[in-house]
């Protein structure tokens, strides 16, 4: 059998498809994270938290409406950005004048709350969510099989991303957001809504945040705890990408999970902690991240 | 079309503007002169909404809009260049050009009619906008606002820091706007580039209007202007 360093070829190149999943909720999460920093300045310490929502909007349907996956993958998103958008009205606006830090406190503050909720009415242990009819079973590639449902979730996020990403570097609305993250004032003296601008752009970076959640439901435990064990990885790769960058949350999600997963192969010791690694020595050579503009 | 009274404004704890009176009439030019720190700048920002606390009056078109978001400001019909031209990085000048919205007052000026004043831009179009030079970037500055339709154009000292042809080819600009109807509130250092081109002046000392007059008595406030501006 071929094999690499010693280790079979079908382990590696499962492990990379692993890791290309688990990259792809990178990317997706962070994707969120930086449209967020990029307009509103604030580390949303939450976002784990609304991914875990996610999840559970997806599990709670099913299990109390019979609401089936696809379902879930519309509404799901749409209730958690509403939820997001309220936060925003009633809380996060008080804060866009002060001090980042007091954002990141009280998104913090949130997260905690809604773990604790989720904890109190479901437990800690996990729930697991069917894999939709339509998406069981895998591709048998000839090396190894691909189930089709991790293969989807590529997709999927690699589609919204490039979505995301046109959309702000492309379109007349994605100007709009660039230049408020530069000088929302003077955006807003060219007669822009600028609020609504800002409160309408958290509700989407939430709602992708809940996206990644559905669709990690079939393949993660649902549990109160998944956001708070993946925000953190997430903080890394959008420091490594560049605070604020569409492109770096992007690649920079994806990259890290492929190299996490080729880590699990090579030496699994170091699986935890290579993205953290990679952190640091990305922040001693270029502080800004990877695909990180300069502060002018 | 605007009238300013009794209008204060604070920059954080610190009171700047002391109760300006200050009217301009549709199709005005009108010029406030000032020292640095006199409150001039201060004043187009408190007119656009842009002071975090301001008190008074200011009628636009005989609407009261001290209480409204800079938005609904703008969409009244009023054009805001600021002084340090607020040229936006991340967007090409093409973007900066096109990012204001449409509001209400005069028709917009279309893109290509912008591009026959402005040569420069059209070739520069794709270019990220700090990326022009500095008599670019306040060109686009300029032609930005109106492209929006506004009619009544607060411009803060847009002759700074440019070449004499460049100088010249603004004032050209103001001569056309006013020709055609707009209303223009220029606030400037460069007096020998506003001295030709407004109908009136307001002089401004420690956040309050100190002096008015109109163009024809221009002769006999020399000195008088001398004294304030040391010009």
């Amino acid at each position: 059998m071929t094999s690499v360093f010693g280790v079979p070829l079908p382990a590696i190149l499962g492990q990379l498809m692993l890791g290309l999943v688990n990259g792809s909720f990178y990317a997706l999460l962070s994707l969120g994270l930086a449209v967020i920093f990029g307009l509103l300045g604030v580390v949303n310490f939450a976002h784990g938290a609304f991914y875990m929502l996610g999840a559970f909007a997806a599990y709670v349907g099913l299990e109390t409406f019979g609401m089936n996956y696809w379902c879930a993958l519309a509404l799901a998103p749409l209730a958690v950005g509403i939820l997001g958008i309220v936060i925003e009205r009633l809380l996060l606006r008080h804060l866009y004048q002060l001090d980042p830090l007091y954002g990141l406190l009280l998104t913090f503050g949130i997260a905690l709350i809604a773990e604790g909720i989720m904890r109190g009415l479901f437990g800690a242990s996990g729930k697991s969510y069917p894999v939709p009819d339509a998406l069981r079973g895998g591709f048998n590639l000839g090396f190894m099989v691909l189930p089709i449902y991790r293969a989807w979730v590529i997709f999927a996020s690699l589609a919204v991303c490039g979505a995301t990403w046109f959309l702000i570097e492309r379109t007349r609305l994605g100007s709009t957001l660039r230049a408020a993250g530069e000088n929302a004032a003077l955006v807003q003296a060219f007669g822009i809504n600028v609020p609504l601008i800002v409160m309408m752009t958290y509700g989407a970076g939430v709602a992708l945040a809940a996206l990644a959640g559905v669709l990690a439901a079939p393949v993660v435990q649902v549990s109160p705890l998944m956001g708070s064990s993946i925000v953190i990885v997430v903080f890394a790769v959008v420091v490594i990408g560049g605070m604020g960058s569409i492109l770096g949350a992007v690649v920079s999600g994806l990259v890290l999970g492929l190299i996490e997963g080729l880590t699990k192969v090579i030496y699994p010791e170091a699986s935890n902690i290579v993205v953290f690694v990679i952190m640091a020595v990305v922040l001693m050579w270029r502080p800004t991240g990877l695909f990180g503009r300069e502060s002018p | 079309m605007l009238k300013i009274a009794g209008l204060e404004a604070w920059y954080g704890e610190s009171h700047i503007l002391h109760g300006v009176d200050l009217t301009v009439h549709q199709g005005e030019v009108v010029t406030l002169l000032g020292r640095n720190g006199a409150g001039r700048t201060t004043t187009l920002r408190a007119v656009m909404g842009l002071m975090g606390k301001r008190r008074g009056s200011v009628l636009i078109d005989g609407l009261e809009t001290v209480r409204l978001a800079a938005h609904c400001i703008a969409r009244l019909g009023v054009g805001y260049c600021p002084e340090e031209r607020g040229i936006f990085a991340a967007l090409s000048a093409e973007e900066n050009l096109l990012l204001p919205r449409r509001v209400r007052g005069v028709a917009a000026m279309p893109l290509e009619d912008i591009y026959d004043i402005f040569p420069n831009l059209r070739e520069r179009a794709a270019s990220p906008g700090t990326r022009l030079s500095g008599g670019e970037q306040q060109m686009l500055a300029v032609a930005r606002i109106l492209h929006t339709g506004a009619n009544l154009l607060l411009l803060d000292e847009i002759s700074e820091g440019l070449a004499p042809v460049l100088v010249q080819k603004l004032g050209d600009v103001i001569r056309t706007l006013k020709a055609k109807g707009f209303t223009v509130v220029l606030v400037e250092q460069n007096f020998h580039f506003a001295a030709p081109l407004a109908d009136r002046f307001y002089v401004m000392e420690h956040g309050r209007i100190v002096e008015r007059f109109e163009q024809a008595e221009l002769g006999s406030k020399m000195s008088l202007l001398h004294d304030y501006l040391g010009i």
